[in-house]
């Protein structure tokens, strides 16, 4: 079988194997699934208002899931995408916060790229140590996420602090806010999707048809033959890891410019794990990408409906658990997929 | 006996209708080429594989393994190509795996070493039984893999190209164990493509091509040539056209180098020499002796703890790969499916592998994928490299159009240096005409070639010097025309030139 | 001069070694299940997953029986429930473990926080079940300051201890260990002995998963007596870096899970010390403690330690 039609197959069945698990998961609980997911789907796209709301959640997934892909691309498991998008957060969020006079021609670009820096250095530190002493990036970029955590809790309950309640920043300067392409009743969706779906556009050429995607494969695929064919593994693995961090840090950046316009507790969650579930079912592919993050959040803009008839929205975690298992034992979906085939 | 043994691997079959027939209390080799389906046979017939057509009979009884533990039961013992061992246990450990004496729930490790070290004297086999596997030599390791299957009762013993890792004196040593094995009435089974060995040590021969067995002969019966045309299935010229050659300026000089292997522990000591435009200097020696890491720091792959290597005078000591290649040195690495292709890669970005950063194959950061197929059809077409399909990964190739993918490479830029690492390992014989007559030309149009080869026929009819090594030393420097193969076996086994002559 | 005078107090302070041991011990347990893991050549980074898990079955079936013990002991068979998922995936699919161990660790948290309110009626956490009381131990609690430390003790304490001891036995002084390791050096090796290496590998990956469940189980029902959301807050990764430091030996593992259990209780000590006056806002960064020693300390060793040479590669045999 085509390898091509295989990557469509297998994350495609899947997901569906995972619904239907998780239907039964529901059914446990004692209640109704074709409810629950008939709640879902409505909470996702039954109306403009929870389309927008699925269209703005779609676009820091993609870029998390653009982050963790590109690092698999090169052979690195990237998990720290959570705590990139948090560092990429509060860069931004503190250059956001000077950018009073400044137009927003220069202001925007030069937030997000204080976005981008914060998640590429944070990504940067794990790549290094890879580089130079071998520790596996699994174990680093988890323990980056938690220390981004609670510096990031350090920060907004303490220096960063502003009025009371729930832990935030300070506002970023107009200036710094991303402009709307449409506004749809009390939410505003923002030109950040547009910018996702180009950084999505971008990495896809460069992973195809440039020098570097040809060296970041490499390694990838074997980095014994990458140094033997004249590549710097060490100087890889840190721009990988960079690059990947940086595709974290704008989704962090774009969360403060776009939609909160400050830096708050609940910014990244679980986002960045996300990312991962989103990689794997887009097969680390741009465009697989782009629908992958779509999909999940279509999940989680539905879930919250759910809750309205009884499900809790943790299903969505459970159901990305199952597919990631899935797909990490892809053999499993081949060859039940194959007992079918063969059963007509 | 084996009778009518099919097996099937996706896209070969391997076993085409094989009979097998051994006497017991004799050495029989099973001789034939790569991929001819020897090991695939012995397999089977240690339990490792399940035939899928065929029977097998011990001593006129019909048995059926399902897994080594059956063939061990029924006194069979196999000595594999690539050793079975575990490198950080012992040796006694590594003996009594899945058969260890206990003491209750505990291991008896006192009966264990008393065991193993019986046996080991038993049959001439001293060994260091509380030496880790990874601190012993290859030689000592075998002796090892041969008391596991003495351990476990073997009556049969099966040995998988037991001499490709050792120099002739430690050869001539196992052939003494098996001459003592077979005096107290042990079978052996020996796979071997080695003809003067099979005809010095076998009883009788069962020679395969291609998956079917194409004679039986009795050793005091034949030569090596019927072996090789049964083999082979024509005429077989056994080395290769070579002109003399004048040889010009010194591209390639070696001094005084240091390099440590992932061990930290040094393994090239203090080795000088020199390659020549237009001549082939051969290195011999069996593998562990320091060759890999020594091409490894040629070629920019390690780092080298002392000591210089010039090319063209240059001091290029440390360049890294790409560098070294700007400078027209290339290499052909030993491993090539672990450093020479990148096997998920289809075959036209293996072709530019080491210069894929280079006009015209890339312009302003962008890959010019026109240039980099028409390119790699080219070299598809100047090498015959089947099949003509440059959009194959190359993990689909056959073995030797694999290494003929490397070759072509490594050869299309110019390369005033070549370093060539096992260059035929696991090749079938077309393939190793063709990439020896590829050197002696390139050595005839003015290239340097730097050989290394474990196979002692492959350095005696390319180079036009040989140098020997031998725990990381050069133990002297000959010309093919004016040594023997008993001379350099002895530097291959640790003796200097200038003792051997005295 | 300040900081010496705490870190006297604390260092002096019996009450600190107590905390060490009990923050050790979900460490400890963890990180042996890695070992078992590990040392048969799969790896599993769901130890994270299956503490979880492990925290909150233990409650829930405390919940309906009443009884805590029944709690730890049964929460035990479904640890190796679910590790059996990824011995599964790993094993027999050879399926890439990372990501499968990573789909675990998801799962686990969907699952837990997912369950809570069918069954407690209350998301977030859960109320109060009950916890295993502390064992006062005779003869030792009469000692003076190793008295006031151990004397009064919780039995899992004791119990990870005990388990140090059978892991370090089983992998080196039995033949079944003798197997074990040859199966995380070379699979093929041992297969061609006969060794059935799937077997050995499955047993390996339950263990863990029974290892973990009771670390997790301490967590809840050892410690506290209820389950809140993702409570082991990253426990699962740092026994794993301890297992790691310890070069995948139980004995090694038991001292860096030591340390970093000090450090843990280092850092709550400093953050409630009443000289070192710490305001709350700067408190989340004593938690950042851990994290940090265990990120320095996995860069700093991997390179003088060893893991089993066919850890984390899926066994392939020729059919």
């Amino acid at each position: 079988m085509n390898n091509r039609v295989w990557s469509f197959l297998v994350p495609f069945f899947s997901v569906i194997i995972a619904l239907l698990i998780a239907a039964v998961v529901i059914i446990l609980i004692g209640q109704n699934p074709v409810i629950a997911y008939k709640a879902m789907i409505e909470g996702a796209f039954g109306n403009i208002q929870a389309l927008a709301d699925t269209v703005i959640k779609t676009t820091p997934l993609i870029l998390t899931g653009l982050a963790v892909g590109f690092g698999f691309r090169a052979g690195l498991f990237n998990i720290g995408a959570e705590g990139q998008m948090i560092m990429g957060g509060i860069l931004a969020t503190v250059v956001g916060m000077h950018m009073r006079g400044i137009p927003p021609l220069l202001a925007i670009p030069l937030t997000m790229i204080a976005g981008m820096l914060g998640g590429a250095v944070w990504a940067s530190i794990a790549g290094y140590l890879k580089a130079k002493t071998g520790a596996h990036e699994v174990v680093s970029t988890i323990m980056l996420n938690w220390i981004a955590t609670y510096i990031s809790s350090y920060l907004i309950t303490g220096p960063l602090a502003v009025g009371s309640g729930t832990p935030k920043s300070p506002e970023i300067a107009p200036s710094a806010k991303l402009p709307p392409i449409v506004t749809v009743g009390a939410l505003e969706m923002t030109s950040g999707i547009l910018i996702s779906i180009l950084s999505a556009v971008v990495i896809y050429i460069v992973l195809e048809k440039t020098k570097t995607g040809y060296e970041v494969k490499a390694v990838g695929f074997n980095p014994y033959a990458a140094e033997y064919g004249g590549i710097n593994i060490s100087k890889n693995i840190v721009m990988c890891m960079a690059i990947s961090g940086a595709l974290a840090g704008l989704a962090g950046a774009l969360e403060v410019m776009g939609l909160h316009h400050r830096f708050l507790g609940t910014l990244s969650g679980g986002k960045g794990f996300d990312g991962i579930s989103i990689a794997l079912i887009g097969q680390n592919h741009p465009i697989g990408i782009i629908f992958a993050s779509f999909l999940i959040a279509a999940l989680r803009t539905g879930s919250s409906n759910m809750q309205f008839v009884g499900v809790p929205k943790h299903i969505v975690t459970i159901i990305q658990g199952i597919v990631i298992f899935l797909v990490a034992a892809d053999r499993i979906v081949k060859t039940l997929l194959r007992f079918r085939k063969v059963k007509r | 006996m084996m009778k009518g043994i099919v097996k099937r691997f996706p896209g070969v079959l391997a076993n085409d209708h094989v009979d097998l027939f051994v006497e017991k209390g004799e050495i029989h080799a099973i001789v034939g080429e790569n991929g001819a389906g020897k090991t695939t046979l012995m397999k089977q017939l240690y339990g490792l594989l399940k035939p899928d057509e065929g029977e097998i009979y011990i001593n006129g009884k019909r048995v059926e393994f399902s897994g080594p533990a059956d063939a061990i039961k029924n006194g069979i013992g196999m000595v594999h190509q690539h050793f079975m061992l575990v490198d950080n246990l012992t040796a006694y450990e590594n003996v009594i795996i899945g058969m260890e004496p206990r003491k209750g729930i505990l291991l008896d490790r006192k009966k264990a070493r008393k065991e193993v070290k019986k046996l080991s004297e038993e049959y001439g086999l001293t060994i260091d039984v509380d030496m880790k596997i990874e601190d012993m030599p290859v030689g000592l390791q075998q002796r090892v893999e041969i008391i596991k299957t003495l351990y476990r009762g073997a009556e049969i013993l099966i040995l998988d190209e037991p001499t490709a890792v050792l120099t002739p004196q430690e050869t001539e040593e196992l052939f003494e164990v098996l001459r003592r094995l077979k005096k107290s009435g042990k079978t052996i089974i020996f796979i071997s493509h080695k003809l003067n060995e099979v005809m010095e040590i076998s009883d009788r021969i069962t020679v395969m091509r291609q998956g079917r067995v194409t004679g039986n002969l009795i050793t005091s019966q034949t030569t090596p040539q019927e072996i090789a045309r049964l083999m082979v299935g024509r005429e077989v010229v056994l080395t290769v056209e070579k002109k003399p050659k004048e040889a010009g300026e010194t591209l390639l000089k070696i001094e005084d180098l240091w390099v440590k292997d992932n061990r930290k522990l040094d393994v090239v000591k203090g080795v000088s020499f020199e390659v020549k435009r237009g001549e082939i200097v051969g290195i011999a020696g069996v593998a562990g002796n320091g060759q890999s890491e020594l091409v490894e720091a040629i070629t920019g792959l390690r780092r080298a703890e002392r000591g210089r290597v010039l090319f063209r005078g240059e001091d290029i000591t440390g360049y890294d790969p790409k560098r070294l290649r700007d400078l027209g040195m290339f290499h052909v690495p030993e491993d090539r499916l672990k450093r020479g292709l990148i096997v998920d890669f289809p075959a036209y970005f293996n072709t530019i592998l080491g210069r894929h950063m280079i006009e015209p194959f890339v312009k302003s950061g962008f890959l010019n994928m026109k240039e980099i197929k028409r390119f790699s059809k080219q070299l598809f077409e100047k090498f015959d490299i089947r099949p003509r399909n440059i959009e194959l990964l190359a993990g689909s190739f056959s073995g030797g159009n694999q290494q003929k993918i490397i070759v072509a490479r490594e050869m299309s830029f110019s390369p005033e240096l070549l370093v060539v690492a096992q260059p035929t390992r696991g090749l079938d014989v077309g393939a190793i005409e063709f990439i020896h007559k590829t050197l002696v030309s390139m050595r005839d149009a003015g290239v340097g070639i730097l050989l290394i080869s474990m196979e002692l026929d492959e350095i005696f009819s390319l180079s036009d010097r040989i140098l020997v090594m031998y725990e990381g030393q050069i133990m002297g420097e000959v010309r093919p025309e004016k040594t023997t193969p008993e001379e350099v076996g002895l530097m291959m086994a640790g003796k200097r030139l200038e003792e051997i002559r005295r | 001069m300040k900081i010496l005078e705490v870190l006297w107090n604390i260092f002096s302070n019996p009450l600190f070694y107590k905390l060490t041991l009990t923050a050790s011990t979900p460490l400890l347990f963890a990180s042996l299940g890695g070992v078992f893991s590990e040392v048969t050549g799969v790896v599993n980074i769901a130890l994270e997953g299956i503490m979880l898990l492990g925290a909150f079955s233990s409650v829930v079936i405390t919940y309906y029986t009443g009884n805590v013990w029944l709690g730890f002991l049964l929460s035990i068979p479904i640890g190796i429930g679910f590790s059996w998922f990824h011995a599964w995936a790993s094993i027999k699919w050879r399926g890439n473990q990372i990501v499968s161990a990573t789909a675990l660790i998801l799962v686990a948290q969907g699952l837990t926080g997912f369950l809570m309110e069918p069954i407690f009626g209350q998301p977030g956490q859960t109320p109060y079940v009950g916890r295993i009381e502390e064992i006062t131990l005779p003869g030792i609690s009469s000692i003076p300051f190793i008295g006031e430390a151990i004397g009064t003790i919780s039995p899992i304490v004791l119990i990870a201890f005990a388990m140090v001891f059978f892991a370090w036995f089983l992998i080196y002084k039995t033949p079944l260990g003798l197997r074990m390791r040859a199966v995380g050096e070379n699979p093929e090796a041992a297969d061609t002995l006969g060794v059935d290496v799937f077997k050995i590998r499955y047993f390996g990956v339950l263990m863990s998963g029974a290892l973990a469940s009771m670390g997790g189980a301490f967590l809840s029902i050892g410690e506290v007596g209820n389950f809140r959301e993702l409570m082991t807050g990253g426990r699962g990764f740092i026994a794993l870096a301890a297992m790691i430091l310890g070069n995948w030996n139980p004995i090694g593992a038991m001292w860096a899970c030591l340390m970093f259990g000090m450090s843990e209780a280092l850092a709550n000590q400093l953050q409630s010390s009443p000289i070192l006056n710490v305001p709350a806002t700067a408190k989340p960064l004593f938690n950042l403690f851990p994290f940090v020693v265990t990120l320095v300390v996995v860069a700093g060793l991997i390179g003088r330690t060893r893991p089993p040479a066919a850890d984390g590669v899926p066994y392939e045999k020729e059919e």
